[in-house]
């Protein structure tokens, strides 16, 4: 059962640190501000859940992993919150997304 | 097993810290010192099981609120007077 547990542990930490490197490698060559958002949504959801996961299964059932919890789930309230009003400032700013079919009309939502 | 992903976390924090250095408009930097941040978070957590001390996770709790608070607050500065 421990074997069984570590090699779990193992596998969702690999994967997690595989996220990890992939969002950022999103945040670095994605041509926009907007498609930049999704880079590092990808490390903010899949990299640190599998990560937390991983660390979650090596504590066991411990305050360790109620703080864990409490991490995981103060991200996924926070990072949504974060990358949505960047976007909106990004937008008032002037910031046109990359568009190759402009299906807005010359009209993009938050701008009056 | 923790050490793998102390040092998948850390080349990730490289990249970020490319993106916040070339970044061409503020924008871009201030979402590369988010992804820092939240990065900085886990490899605070992984830094306490490395060490074998997990009481490294209060302060990720700690810096996980402060990551939204300093982001929001750059955010308003940008667009002043609208709510």
């Amino acid at each position: 059962m421990a074997i069984f547990i570590d090699i779990l542990s193992w596998a969702s930490i690999i994967i997690g640190g595989v996220f990890c490197i992939i969002g950022m490698i999103g945040l670095m060559r994605l041509p926009d501000l907007f498609t930049r958002l999704h880079g590092s949504s990808v490390t903010d959801t899949l990299g640190a859940g599998f990560l937390i996961f991983g660390m979650a299964l090596q504590s066991g059932l411990s305050l360790t992993t109620a703080k864990l919890i409490i991490i995981f789930g103060l991200i996924l309230l926070t990072s949504p919150v974060a990358t949505h009003a960047l976007a909106q400032a990004a937008l008032h700013a002037g910031i046109k997304p990359k568009l190759t079919v402009d299906k807005t009309g010359g009209h993009i939502a938050g701008e009056d | 097993m923790f050490s793998v992903g102390l040092i998948a976390v850390l080349v990730s924090l490289v990249l970020a810290m490319v993106r916040a250095i070339m970044g061409p408009s503020m924008f871009d930097r201030v979402l590369a010192a988010n992804s820092t941040a939240t990065l900085a978070v886990l490899s605070l957590s992984l830094l306490g099981f490395v060490t074998g001390r997990p009481d490294f996770l209060d302060i990720a709790i700690l810096y996980t609120l402060l990551n939204l608070v300093g982001t929001i607050a750059v955010l308003k500065y940008f667009h002043p007077g609208e709510s």
